[in-house]
């Protein structure tokens, strides 16, 4: 069950003693894919269902109350299936508890759905992810790129991007406007 | 003339009245740092801002994924540029909780230094900048001179003011000298004294706080909604500073004080910045009243060099520094997220290993980006003049923000 992540096995146990972990898993069974503890991180491992539900769930619901969404991102771990996971960083910023959420993608067509619903600061976290990785967040309002422009080729923080890749040149004199091969 | 106008006859309110479209930057005279604000205005009055970010991205993950663990240190610096130290230390706390280290005492206090040093900077930076862009430029070179004594500190202490390089996985790329704790001194009574007349010749300034008090406000649920940190999440009375909620390195021995503001307008922002330099330095000169001697470095040859002293007349040492440089130190598998009190807020890494010298992921969680995403929703609604001490006050730094 926990066999998505690299720390897989490794904080099990703490993980089971953990309050909220041990919440989470009783509130969504086996929607929750796996928890794990480890240095002292608190992670849960969800299925892209149940995402919205748990983080109105960790919003609203239980004593923390996780105002915060810190950060989004993914990692790409090409060659395993499934090959994505978007990995989520909350805080209550009252009592500075933390917890990060992960969701495995499959690598084909890679979605989920977006939290700018629930913290609107998702909303250039996730269009980052979308930028450097090519995953889509439904129902996000924006999803546009954010660092890249929008002529460019591919997601570069996939693994199978190669880092010296060249782009094609845009904007005036390039050859998509004057035909040349350049 | 307007043809409509004309039509219209007498009736002089049929006036086009389309947005005009004004693009702020991505270079303007009135900003500092490389962003583009695409702003829709009705009169002076904003009725969209809508911010575009990324002209300073490099690819910091994808330049850090494709080294070793230790060679990521320069990159970090680069982040946000105004306080160096702060990214350095961030950094290696999440490689040494990823790891499993505690460096010695000596190290901890003197990274508390670098850090606090580093965040007088960048909030002087800050303020100078905002001073200068509503007008005030002679108030500009007091800050800009007492951000030259804070760095001269951090010069003392690693040989350089902005690119620092200075901490490492387990240590410290070198100890300070002897008269370190002196010149330290000195240094931060310059400071001192240039920021208070900074402060005099601004804050009794009728311009400098019409333009201030009152604007760029949001309310606090809101800011925490967008994920702010830092000052400008201070400022609106939310006391979320790391070094006192979740303490790292010797914060927790250390007395200290988070300012908070009341309305959370830029003013506010302004005045929680420069208590916050005045606590800095109350808290690196506990830190030299304390400083502890002992080593700088963990003693582990696969993880820190262990100095060429060492290396050029012991076997062990020498291999130790030939697996260091050729393949790195190599962590545990696992994931790890730490963050420290950055100059503009949470600053936080996520590191993925899977047991190589390589990160697999190397993830910035940068402040700027979060706090940024605010800004249009501060100024939307206000004048067009207010997008200057707002945009000032969340102190966007391009390459954090950029990565």
């Amino acid at each position: 069950m926990v066999g998505e992540s690299q720390t897989a096995g490794q904080g099990d146990e703490a993980a089971a003693q953990h309050p909220l972990l041990r919440a989470l898993a009783g509130r969504f069974g086996a929607r929750v894919l796996g928890t794990h503890a480890w240095r002292g991180d608190v992670s849960a491992v969800i299925e892209a269902g149940a995402l919205l539900e748990v983080a109105r769930f960790l919003r609203d619901g239980g004593e923390a109350g996780f105002d915060m969404l810190l950060d989004v991102t993914a990692v790409d771990y090409l060659g395993r299936a499934p090959r994505f996971e978007v990995v989520y960083h909350l805080v209550a910023t009252t009592s500075g508890a933390r917890i990060r959420l992960k969701v495995p993608l499959d690598g084909a067509e890679p979605a989920l759905p977006s939290l700018v619903s629930v913290w609107p600061g998702a909303n250039w976290l996730e269009r980052e992810t979308f930028d450097m990785y090519g995953i889509r967040f439904e129902a996000h309002p924006d999803l546009r790129r954010i660092y890249l422009y929008d002529e460019f080729e591919g997601h570069p923080l996939r693994k199978d991007y190669p880092k010296q890749k060249r782009q094609p040149l845009i904007g005036p004199g390039s050859r998509a406007e004057s035909g040349s091969t350049r | 003339m307007n043809r409509k106008v004309i039509e219209a006859g007498r009736d002089v309110l049929d006036l086009p009245s389309d947005a005009l479209e004004l693009k702020l930057g991505p270079s303007h005279p009135a900003t500092h740092g490389t962003v583009r604000i695409l702003l829709q205005l009705d009169g002076e009055r904003i009725r969209k801002a809508e911010v575009e970010v990324g002209y300073l991205h490099r690819g910091f993950e994808k330049e850090c994924e494709s080294g070793q663990y230790y060679q990521v240190f320069p990159y970090t610096d680069r982040l946000n540029y105004v306080s160096p130290m702060i990214n350095n230390v961030g950094y290696a706390l999440a490689c040494e909780k990823l790891f499993d280290l505690k460096t010695p005492e000596r190290c901890q206090f003197l990274r508390v230094i670098a850090s606090e040093a580093s965040r007088i900077a960048d909030h002087l930076t800050c303020l100078g900048a905002c001073s200068l862009e509503l007008g005030a430029f002679t108030a500009f070179l007091y800050a800009v001179e007492a951000r030259e004594s804070a760095w001269d500190i951090l010069d003392a202490m690693c040989g350089a003011r902005v690119t620092t390089n200075y901490v490492r996985i387990g240590g410290l790329s070198h100890d300070t000298d002897p008269s370190f704790p002196e010149l330290a001194r000195h240094k931060l009574a310059d400071v001192a004294r240039l920021q208070k007349d900074f402060e005099d010749l601004l804050l009794g300034n009728p311009i400098f706080r019409e333009r201030m008090e009152g604007t760029g406000m949001l309310p606090a649920p809101e800011l925490i909604a967008l994920g702010v940190t830092g000052p400008v999440l201070r400022a609106a009375g939310v006391p979320y500073d790391l070094r006192r909620l979740a303490p790292y390195l010797v914060y927790d021995r250390l007395d200290f004080d988070v300012p908070v503001g009341g309305a959370g307008d830029n003013m506010d922002r302004f005045l929680v910045r420069t208590e916050e330099i005045r606590q800095s330095a109350r808290m690196i000169e506990q830190c030299l009243a304390r400083l502890p001697g002992g080593p700088v470095d963990i003693d582990d040859p696969l993880i820190r060099l262990p100095g060429k002293g060492k290396v050029f007349g012991r076997m062990e040492e020498l291999i130790g520094q030939f697996k260091v440089v050729t393949e790195g130190p190599k962590p545990p598998p696992g994931e790890v997220y730490f963050a420290v009190e950055g100059g503009t807020g949470e600053l936080g890494f996520y590191l993925v290993s899977d047991g190589t010298g390589k990160p697999v992921k190397c993830r910035a969680r940068s402040p700027s980006f979060s706090n940024t995403q605010a800004l249009s929703r501060m100024v939307e609604g206000s004048l067009l003049a207010d997008v200057i001490p707002t945009f000032d006050m969340i102190n966007m730094i391009g390459g954090e923000c950029d990565r």
